[in-house]
């Protein structure tokens, strides 16, 4: 999967657990939970979803690399191979 | 409080595919009270095979409904609170609903009018908007505004949910904020009632969590009382494959050593599953492990604070009636006792609810609602005693018209069209809890654990408080005990899914 695919992948996702967010507008270097209504308890839901839809395991060590969506791209495109 | 089961038109039970040859599971909930629903749609929501075991015909546990002559009414739950608007932003809410994938339209959420806390010399108005509480503060008590300011900035600026927090005394901090002791007991009074397991005090965090509940994001109703909410738990419940059985219980949890392995229902299945959840109770759900010594020190105290409720329909709206609050907390005395009375019941204070007045009234006709604090033990000793049952019950009618009449004196007998009574007794036999106690035990399980592993408590004796926080302790219970990583300890992923509030 190319990065620009893997920002989609993490954008439909976000975009199920915030509801009532718009996040069309995203900065990708600027931290999520800065831009959205995101706290913890939807981080592990940005992994379980991981797992669920595209079969990718993120350990708990890993979840700071979720912060951006930049990171998450760098982090999630070899992963998604 | 559950339901009159004679009285039900009961609604078909759905999900009932539970195969009995097919007994294991990923998890088995025991209980479909709002958390365990909740946890329930969380575990299946990631593919968990989930099975949901529910004793009576109708889902709801403490906050359920009932019909009686074709009306549709609501028992326990007064109204929602962590009342947030769309869009509000790290409100608890707003969190709930998001981990349910509920859109908040569906709530169909109304405000409340305006609230009351009513003692004999002074009365004080709330709202949604701390800012009437604040003017009614300058009003009633002068000297107290800056006093109230200042503890209300305490309070913003504590972190409530913090694993960490030492055990205070509620009175013991706000006391060294306010010296009114009036206006103490006036902000304790509906705190203290809508959720605390203690007597008279309560924990400082607690207090808090109840206070930003209550005064900050105040109160809402959906628009069809608890049925709306329990309707969009089932809906969900449904759609992500759990297996829900109504009218079959849990009698017996299974456990080799300190591990449970499994249940058996009333039905007499067995069923294996690694994880159990329950939201029946803390001691309630130890007592089905035949093996636990139930007396020993570590055995969670069955709580002392049960509840007499009396519902009334109307000819008239309330608000025709010159009545427009919303809740009415009614206290006749200087001091306000939050305690098991002496007595069968204590008529001194009362919690009134007036569902029609929400911004957006949706019934038919008046309804009335008043909850006073009841002993249980003397209606237990009674209850097999129809005639001295009855006229107990009679003689909360006759004080809850009473107190109903102080506040709508222009109310006529003939205008009440029909009324019913809910004892101690009621609360127990279709909710299960001991003592028919509303608030759980005072022995609280804030990271779910029991003395056994693959076995939590969610809901009242997990911690969380009102409908929001029940939902809340479902919702965090599962994701720390059924989708974290397994191998991870509870506490290094505590933060990550138990501090919503």
């Amino acid at each position: 999967m190319e990065a620009v695919e893997v920002r989609k992948v993490v954008l439909d996702i976000i975009e199920d657990i915030a509801l009532d967010e718009d996040v069309s507008n995203l900065n990708d270097d600027i931290a999520l939970r800065e831009q959205l209504d995101l706290d913890s308890m939807d981080f592990l839901d940005i992994v379980m979803e991981l797992k669920k839809r595209h079969k990718v395991e993120v350990p708990q060590e890993d979840y700071p690399r979720l912060a951006t969506m930049s990171s998450c791209v760098e982090y999630l495109t070899p992963k998604m191979q | 409080m559950g339901l009159f089961k004679e009285e039900l038109k009961i609604t078909p039970p759905m999900g009932r595919h539970f195969d009995p040859l097919d007994n294991t599971y990923d998890a088995i909930i025991i209980g479909a009270g709002m958390s365990g629903m909740a946890a329930a749609i969380r575990l299946a929501m990631y593919d968990k095979r989930v099975l949901l075991l529910e004793r009576h015909n109708i889902s709801g546990g403490l906050n359920s409904y009932y019909n009686r002559k074709k009306r549709g009414l609501d028992v326990g739950l007064h109204a929602l609170t962590n009342f947030a608007a769309k869009g509000e932003r790290r409100r608890p809410l707003t969190k709930l609903l998001k981990q349910l994938r509920i859109p908040y339209e569906k709530l169909e959420l109304t405000p409340q009018f305006e609230s009351l806390v009513s003692f004999p010399d002074v009365s004080l108005r709330f709202s949604n908007n701390i800012e009437l509480l604040k003017a009614e503060i300058a009003q009633n008590f002068p000297k107290e505004v800056d006093n109230f300011e200042r503890l209300l900035k305490h309070i913003l600026g504590f972190n409530e949910v913090a694993l960490d927090n030492e055990f205070m005394m509620a009175k013991d901090v706000v006391d060294s904020f306010i010296s009114d002791h009036s206006l103490r007991e006036m902000i304790f009074c509906p705190l203290l009632i809508y959720g605390s397991a203690w007597e008279n005090d309560m924990d400082f965090s607690q207090f808090v969590i109840m206070f930003k509940s209550i005064y900050l994001e105040g109160f809402g109703r959906s628009r069809g009382g608890v049925r709306r909410v329990l309707e969009l738990l089932r809906e969900r419940l449904k759609e992500v494959g759990a297996e829900v059985c109504y009218r079959n219980g849990v009698k017996e949890i299974l456990t080799h050593g300190d591990q449970s392995i499994g249940v058996i229902t009333d039905r007499g299945q067995e069923v294996i599953a690694p994880l159990i959840l329950s939201c029946a109770g803390f001691p309630e759900t130890l007592s089905l492990i035949p093996k636990h010594q139930s007396h020993s020190s570590k055995s969670p105290l069955v709580g002392k604070l049960s509840f007499t409720e009396t519902i009334f329909t109307l000819n008239d709206r309330p608000k025709d009636l010159g009545l427009d609050k919303t809740i009415i907390f009614h206290n006749d005395a200087q001091s306000y006792s939050y305690q098991r009375p002496q007595d069968f019941y204590d008529k001194r204070s009362a919690v009134i609810c007036l569902p029609n007045n929400f911004i957006d009234d949706d019934y038919q006709e008046g309804v009335y609602r008043l909850t006073m604090m009841a002993n249980y033990d003397l209606w237990r000793a009674i209850h097999e005693d129809k005639s001295a049952y009855n006229d107990k019950k009679n003689s909360v009618l006759k004080d809850s018209i009473s107190i109903m009449n102080s506040y709508m004196p222009k109310l006529k007998s003939e205008d009440i069209t029909f009324h019913d009574v809910f004892t101690p007794t009621s609360v127990e036999r279709y909710t299960g809890h001991f003592g028919g106690c509303v608030y759980g035990s005072p022995d609280k399980s804030r990271d779910g654990s029991t003395p056994y592993r693959g076995l939590f408590i969610c809901g009242t004796d997990q911690g969380f408080l009102g409908i929001v926080g029940s939902m809340l302790s479902g919702i965090s219970m599962a994701n720390l005990h059924g989708l974290m990583n397994q191998t991870q300890t509870a506490s290094s992923t505590e933060s990550m899914t138990t501090s919503p509030l």
